[in-house]
């Protein structure tokens, strides 16, 4: 891995309820770049981010591995008055749904004004003010009076926006998006994945976007992180990805989605299936059309592609 | 759906449904005045015009406040429209719907909530058992066997009659859903957001079966959907939707290739695709329907309003074959 990473993770295994729900996950992301995770549901994205961000459950307290932050060290073991020195000024994280991550009896602009004078140390009239500079670049018009808005008195779209606002309050190296849009109709999703873009762009900050699109993806992010069942199975340059999967799981999925005109889709039977019952060696192997012997036996390692820039786990790749 | 091209007229085909200048206006209390009694008028819908012809696959599509869920409403005779009138075979729906069990029967309905709309303390089997005994489907004691052929019939195993939705994955409780609403053998199914919000594989699967299923059975297809992939993948015609009112009908391909309706093809450039950059996304949001501007009603955010779209509502017009828009300054043929 470079040197110049922003964040390296590598081996991260996370333990729950008897279950291995992540494996050995390596990733590292470089200042200002994007990467998106994706995979299905259940494959572990929300997990990554949460992990990253010091915010699993103590019943979590068996994870492995490492996941290094630029001028920070070591994240995981860190006891948690560390955690929240970095939250919100170095990672922070956009969820899903705004609408349950705001809180419902705080007006959004007590909430942003509330983060900045915590992180920032900012009186109360300097955060207010910079409140309402922050609401008007994320393009929260009327910002002045929406600062006295309940969270139930916007829309979708402009808590979203809140949301991004609150994020990038405090400039941080790292933004986490947790499905940032998928509850949003799609004109405002454009518009979303756009501000979220251009607000970590001029900041030089890093994203991490957790996207089950992989169309969005390939639009949005510079890398990908394929997931299936808590493995990095391929990961590398989005365009090179996208273009030419080595993976199968890649290809299936990339096969999988649905473009205007598309005719005819060929998914892939059943589903990932319990994570109780994971074959020992590759956790695709019960549904891969390139299943060798050995690979419900011996897990492919993620291994550098001889060619080009990605990272590959399979025994018999495309 | 849409007016019938000239020619093609003489072919008197009864639609199975028949919108004619449909208005919904719901009566609320005025925003922030939450003791007031007065009440104020909510145009849900308002002018909107469909026709389903039988065996067509119609996808309604439009953003949430756009109306898709009161038009379903309307269309299944749970809400009765305050102007206009609704028909199914050229009866009124909801006069249908009190005439006895035929309507219901006839036209099934997939929710968006699969989940919600089973009973969990009932398994599988006797969730489908119930509209097969509701409406005398088969005798009681062909029951057992229908049920496994509905499972059948969506992909499902036998055994799954005796399992409960708690333990299903959200494929398999969305092909319950579809098995129960086949079970009692209906013509029109309506389907509302019935793949979304699943994984795409598993979303694959399920509009493939959908559309061997329309197929096979010549059922008429009316599927509310954000989606304009999956409108395109599953639905010969298309209706979109914006504050209350139908903007543009036709054919889905020849929509899709090239909208006509502004609104029609700010969605299309809004869908995510491969490798193509962001496009500058639309601005604003959908209004209340509480304020709606005097002129065009898209005109707020319009990138091709003029001085006449906000004195003009553009009713639904003609355009081009099997095609309809309500714009003053549709957008051409490429
Ligand atoms: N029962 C009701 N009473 C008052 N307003 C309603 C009711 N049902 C729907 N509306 C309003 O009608 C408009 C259209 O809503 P809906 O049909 O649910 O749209 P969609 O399904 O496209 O999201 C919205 O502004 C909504 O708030
Ligand atoms: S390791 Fe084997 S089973 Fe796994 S993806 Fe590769 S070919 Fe398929
Ligand atoms: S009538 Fe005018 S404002 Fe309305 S959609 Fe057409 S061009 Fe835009
Ligand atoms: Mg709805």
């Amino acid at each position: 891995m470079s040197s110049a990473a922003l964040l390296e993770v590598e081996d991260l295994t996370l333990h729950r309820g008897g279950n291995r729900i992540l494996d050995h996950v390596t990733l590292s992301l470089a200042p200002g770049e994007t990467l998106a995770l994706v995979g299905e549901s259940g494959a572990g994205k929300s997990t990554i981010a949460t992990a990253l961000m010091g915010l699993l459950g103590p019943k979590d307290a068996r994870i492995e591995g490492h996941a290094r932050l630029e001028g920070q060290g070591e994240l995981l073991g860190m006891p948690e008055r560390r955690w929240s020195k970095l939250r919100g000024r170095r990672l922070s994280m956009i969820f899903q749904d705004a609408g349950s991550a705001l809180n419902p009896c705080f007006t959004v602009g007590r909430q942003l004004v509330t983060v900045l004078r915590r992180n920032l140390g900012l009186s109360r009239t300097a955060a207010r003010a910079r409140a309402l500079e922050l609401f008007e670049r994320v393009g929260i018009n009327d910002a002045e009076a929406r600062l006295s808005a309940y969270p139930h008195q916007l829309s979708g779209g402009m808590q979203q926006r809140v949301m991004v606002a609150i994020a990038l309050a405090c400039n941080p190296d790292l933004l986490f998006a947790d499905e940032p849009t998928s509850a949003l109709d799609v004109t405002i999703q454009a518009q979303i994945i756009r501000l979220i873009l251009d607000e970590t762009r001029t900041r030089g900050a890093s994203c991490i976007f957790v996207l089950h699109d992989l169309a969005l993806a390939s639009q949005s992010c510079d890398r990908i992180v394929v997931l299936y069942a808590g493995q990095v199975v391929e990961s590398g340059v989005t365009a090179e990805i996208l273009e030419a999967p080595r993976h199968p799981y890649t290809a299936q999925l990339k096969s999988c989605v649905l473009e205007i005109g598309t005719r005819d889709l060929d998914p892939p039977e059943g589903s990932v299936g319990s994570y109780a019952a994971m074959p020992k060696g590759c956790r695709f192997a019960r549904r891969c059309p390139r299943a060798l012997p050995r690979c419900a036996e011996e897990r492919p390692p993620l291994v550098p592609a001889p060619d080009g820039d990605r990272a590959l786990a399979c025994w018999n790749p495309l | 759906m849409t007016d019938m091209a000239p020619g093609t007229a003489a072919r008197p085909e009864q639609p199975v449904f028949e919108l004619l200048d449909v208005e919904k206006v719901f009566q609320v209390r005025p925003p922030g005045s939450i003791f007031s009694r007065r009440t104020v008028g909510l145009p849900a819908l308002d002018g909107v015009r469909l026709k389903v012809r039988r065996g067509a696959s119609v996808a309604l599509v439009g953003e949430s406040g756009s109306g898709k869920s009161t038009l379903l409403r309307v269309l299944l005779g749970l809400d009765e429209p305050t102007n206009g009138r609704a028909l199914y075979n050229a009866r009124p729906i909801g006069e249908m719907r009190r005439a006895g069990p035929a309507f219901a029967r006839d036209v099934a309905m997939v929710y968006q909530d699969a989940r919600g709309s089973i009973d969990p303390r009932m398994n599988v089997g006797a969730a489908i058992a119930e509209p097969l005994r509701h409406f005398g489907i088969v005798p009681p004691g062909e029951i057992p066997g229908r049920i496994a052929e509905l499972l059948d019939r969506v992909g499902l195993s036998p055994d799954t009659a005796l399992r409960y939705v708690s333990g299903l994955s959200g494929g398999q409780v969305r092909r319950v859903a579809i098995a129960r609403a086949l079970a009692s053998e209906p013509s029109v199914l309506v389907a509302d957001e019935a793949v979304s919000g699943l994984d795409v594989s598993t979303q694959a699967q399920l509009l493939n079966l959908l559309r061997r299923l329309q197929r096979e059975m010549g059922l008429t297809l009316l599927f509310i959907t954000h989606d304009l992939g999956v409108a395109s993948y599953l639905c010969e015609e298309i209706a979109i939707m914006y504050l209350g009112r139908i903007v543009e009908t036709g054919p889905t391909d020849a929509v899709l290739a090239a909208p006509a309706h502004p609104y029609s093809a700010a969605l299309r450039k809004a869908a995510p695709e491969f490798s193509a950059p962001i496009t500058e996304p639309l601005p604003g949001e959908i209004p209340s329907p509480l304020n709606l501007p005097k002129g065009c009603r898209f005109a707020g955010r319009c990138p091709r309003a003029a001085a006449d779209c906000r004195d003009v509502d553009p009713e639904l017009r003609s355009h081009g074959a099997g095609r309809m828009v309500a714009c003053l300054h549709p957008l051409d043929a490429p």
